[in-house]
């Protein structure tokens, strides 16, 4: 192609919405990679938090990451019903990735109950009165860091109902790709957030 | 090209507005409202320090608390609601999509719903001053244990930690931090896919660059700051502890966080400026803009550079002095870029034959105050001589030299300059020099003394300094004074702005569609430009500074016309 001819193509071909998600998702990432480096400061520092990451349950934190990765696997075949225009194959698709967003709140909820229970709450007490115990600050970090991203989860779900029913009627297929990539963000960060505060112990 | 026929009521055309250039007008017109009240603080807070004690007309007396919060707001409200709304929104909204030659933003609703949270984080804002306490007064950096505590309330519940001055400011900056995100989306989105045709992206104009750049450190700035504002928000209502060393955390982390963002954010503050003067320059010297490409590699270099120097801020933090020494380098480092862009700007002026119109006389007298305001830089990034300097006027007076050029005189040069396109009405010529040649003088005469009163050893942030014997004798004094009455006047030649502003709009001559004879996409359209801004979409065939070419008998080319072959064989 020679040089002129290249100059006079039209230049909007990247698909508006997919590159507006790309910018919020490299803006959400920034604001979740902060979040993590804090963390990772502080627990270099105090290798004690390691005892306190003890008592959070690998099991649950394992269970909720196959039912989230399973439910951005229905999201990626919502797509792909919505590229061939099935339209029930997409409403039965994403209310699949909803009821994965919904049993991954619900797990959460067990967990926060299972904890609170034991006495590790957000707050974190004052040193003498914990007994110089400096890992109380682990729990905060971890209701910050799993609080945010369960506010993630929930506003996902949300997305992806609305568009679900738009995408019923036939209206905004291309939408359908826009909520996955939401979804697969909300994801990936889960997929930092298990290791760093479940398995590291 | 789409035509709207159905009639706007008033509420639609000025209030629910999705019309970039309506939401480019809100944006400013906010700004100045904000520049507005953080002037009146300034000025009140000013007063204080040159005449103690004694009653402040228009005010009255000044608890030590309110200058406190008045110092803290004044700082809060000109870098995130004038600099941030005018800079970055206005000019945002305003020029892209009239200099790319499209109609309108890629999402307009969303821009519309941007604004919207940007004035609810205002409204916030000054509501935060009649909360039980008063503002927040812990400096403008927000930095705990001050913010944390909220020392005023030591164990409060959760409604009375939330309505307090430092978590309501922590929360409306939250909330333009929103806004931007938000428009900075919208602004990289627009100029990657609504661009003209023809219009690659070394012919668009170095303002849309800039801004798009400044858009960019942005976004990728801010994240930890946001992060770092949420556990600050919960340290301060939910009892957490991730900046309080009783309960296992540091303070430092938050100026860690702060500064990260801090720092970048200067440049996206500058940059939109810099580029408003690549655009005024090349038009009154009618020259092409010198070495166009050099520029922007050097501000990308800058972008890169900007998130590794943050830490200048906090040489007496407690930092290692060795990461001292490499954020020391890097600030020297960060220095020559933007050398080399004010160098390109004089090498564009050098030989030109230049008009001394008013957006010219911005231009220049921004070069030239920034030039003080950088170069006084250069002495503080170095940690040798900041660990003296440091929270004295002399910063004080550093950063006013760098930031008031870059909001106010490259916000007038624009203003000047782009008025008669988005108004269709001409400015009042001599009124504005008589504006330009007062601001400059009364700017100088307000901040250069203070220079001396922070090498003479004078703390920034105190209502008092009758302890201070070193800075309570002669000159010292004498200067204080003379940077007071400056600044009341600084404030008060600001009315001759709003008055040529409202003259002309009320009755200002008509101007030409392209007064200046520049050769930007936006001098093609009406003046104002209708909804639509264009009767057809243009195509681009040359870069934006094409101005006495030789051998061409116009001396400027507007972007639209096509490459002659004459000039062809002229440019080889």
């Amino acid at each position: 192609m020679d040089k002129n001819k290249k100059e006079l193509l039209p230049i909007n071909a990247v698909p508006q919405g997919r590159l507006s998600m790309w910018l919020l998702i490299s803006g959400e990432l920034v604001i979740f990679g902060g979040l993590i480096c804090c963390y990772l400061l502080y627990r270099l520092r105090y290798p004690i938090w390691a005892e306190q990451a003890a008592h959070t349950s690998t099991f649950f934190g394992a269970l909720n990451t196959v039912v989230l990765l399973s439910s951005s696997f229905t999201v990626v075949k919502a797509h792909e019903a919505a590229l061939k225009k099935q339209l029930n194959k997409i409403t039965m698709w994403m209310s699949l990735s909803i009821l994965g967003g919904l049993l991954f709140l619900i797990n959460k909820s067990i967990e926060y109950t299972h904890e609170i229970e034991h006495g590790f709450t957000f707050s974190s007490p004052h040193l003498q009165e914990s007994g110089n115990y400096v890992g109380s600050l682990f729990w905060s970090f971890y209701y910050t860091m799993t609080g945010l991203h369960g506010v993630h989860v929930l506003v996902g779900m949300i997305i992806m109902f609305v568009i679900m029913m738009q995408a019923r009627k036939g209206k905004n297929l291309h939408r359908v790709e826009l909520a996955g990539m939401y979804w697969h963000m909300v994801d990936l960060i889960w997929i930092f957030l298990f290791p760093l505060l479940y398995i590291a112990k | 090209m789409e035509h709207h026929t159905h009639q706007l009521n008033f509420w639609q055309k000025y209030f629910f507005s999705t019309d970039h250039k309506t939401i480019g007008a809100q944006y400013t017109i906010v700004g100045l409202m904000m520049a507005a009240i953080g002037g009146f603080l300034a000025y009140v807070f000013r007063y204080n320090l040159a005449f103690p004690g004694e009653n402040i007309p228009l005010y009255g007396s000044l608890s030590a608390q309110q200058y406190n919060s008045f110092i803290t707001c004044h700082g809060m409200i000109m870098v995130f609601w004038v600099a941030m709304p005018i800079l970055l929104a206005g000019f945002g909204n305003f020029l892209i999509p009239t200099m790319i030659g499209t109609d309108d933003m890629a999402f307009p609703v969303l821009n519309m719903m941007s604004f919207w949270i940007f004035l609810l984080s205002a409204i916030v804002l000054v509501a935060s001053f009649f909360v039980p306490g008063g503002a927040f007064g812990g400096g403008w950096t927000m930095y705990p244990p001050l913010s944390a505590n909220g020392y005023l309330n030591t164990e409060p519940d959760f409604l009375t930690a939330f309505f307090s001055g430092s978590s309501l400011m922590l929360v409306a900056v939250a909330l333009e931090f929103i806004a931007m995100l938000m428009g900075g989306i919208n602004f990289l989105v627009t100029t990657i896919n609504k661009r003209a045709k023809g219009l690659t992206p070394f012919k668009m104009p170095l303002v849309i660059w800039f801004i798009n750049l400044a858009s960019v450190i942005f976004m990728f700035s801010v994240g930890p700051l946001v992060a770092g504002a949420v556990m600050l928000l919960f340290d301060i209502t939910l009892g957490t502890g991730f900046y309080d060393p009783a309960r296992g955390g540091d303070p430092i982390l938050f100026q860690h966080l702060f500064w990260f963002f801090g720092h970048p954010e200067v440049y996206v503050l500058l940059l939109p400026s810099l580029g408003v003067l690549a655009e005024i320059i090349p038009v009154f010297a009618r020259k092409p803009l010198f070495a166009y490409r050099t520029i922007i590699y050097l501000a990308l270099f800058s972008a890169v550079i900007s998130v590794v120097v943050w830490a200048h801020h906090q040489f007496i933090a407690g930092i290692d002095p060795r990461m001292a020494t490499f954020f020391s380098i890097g600030t020297i480092i960060i220095s020559i870029p933007f050398a080399g862009i004010f160098l390109s700007f004089m090498a564009t002026l050098w030989g030109g034959s230049i008009r001394l119109a008013v957006p010219m006389m911005w231009a220049l007298g921004f070069i030239a105050l920034f030039l003080i305001g950088g170069l006084t830089g250069l002495f503080l990034g170095s940690n040798a001589f900041d660990i003296y300097a440091h929270d004295t006027y002399f910063v004080v007076a550093h950063f006013h030299y760098t930031l008031f050029p870059d909001i106010f005189f490259g916000f007038f040069a624009a203003f000047y300059y782009w008025f008669p396109k988005f108004t269709g009405k001409n400015l009042n010529e001599t009124l504005g020099k008589v504006h330009f040649w007062l601001t400059f003088v009364f700017f100088n005469c307000t901040f250069f003394l203070l220079f001396f009163n922070g090498l003479g050893g004078q703390h920034r942030r105190i209502n008092d300094y009758s302890a201070f014997s070193n800075v309570m004798q002669e000159p010292y004094i004498l200067f204080e004074k003379i940077s007071t009455i400056s600044a009341i006047l600084l404030i008060l030649t600001q009315f001759i702005f709003l008055y040529n502003f409202f003259s002309s709009l009320a009755k200002g001559k008509k101007a030409d569609k392209n007064l200046w004879s520049a050769n930007t996409l936006e001098w093609i359209a009406d003046s104002p430009p209708p909804h639509g801004n264009f009767k057809e979409f243009p195509v681009v065939y040359r870069g934006p500074y094409d101005y006495s070419l030789p051998g061409i008998e116009e001396d400027f080319i507007p972007q639209n016309v096509p490459v002659s072959e004459k000039e062809k064989l002229n440019r080889v």
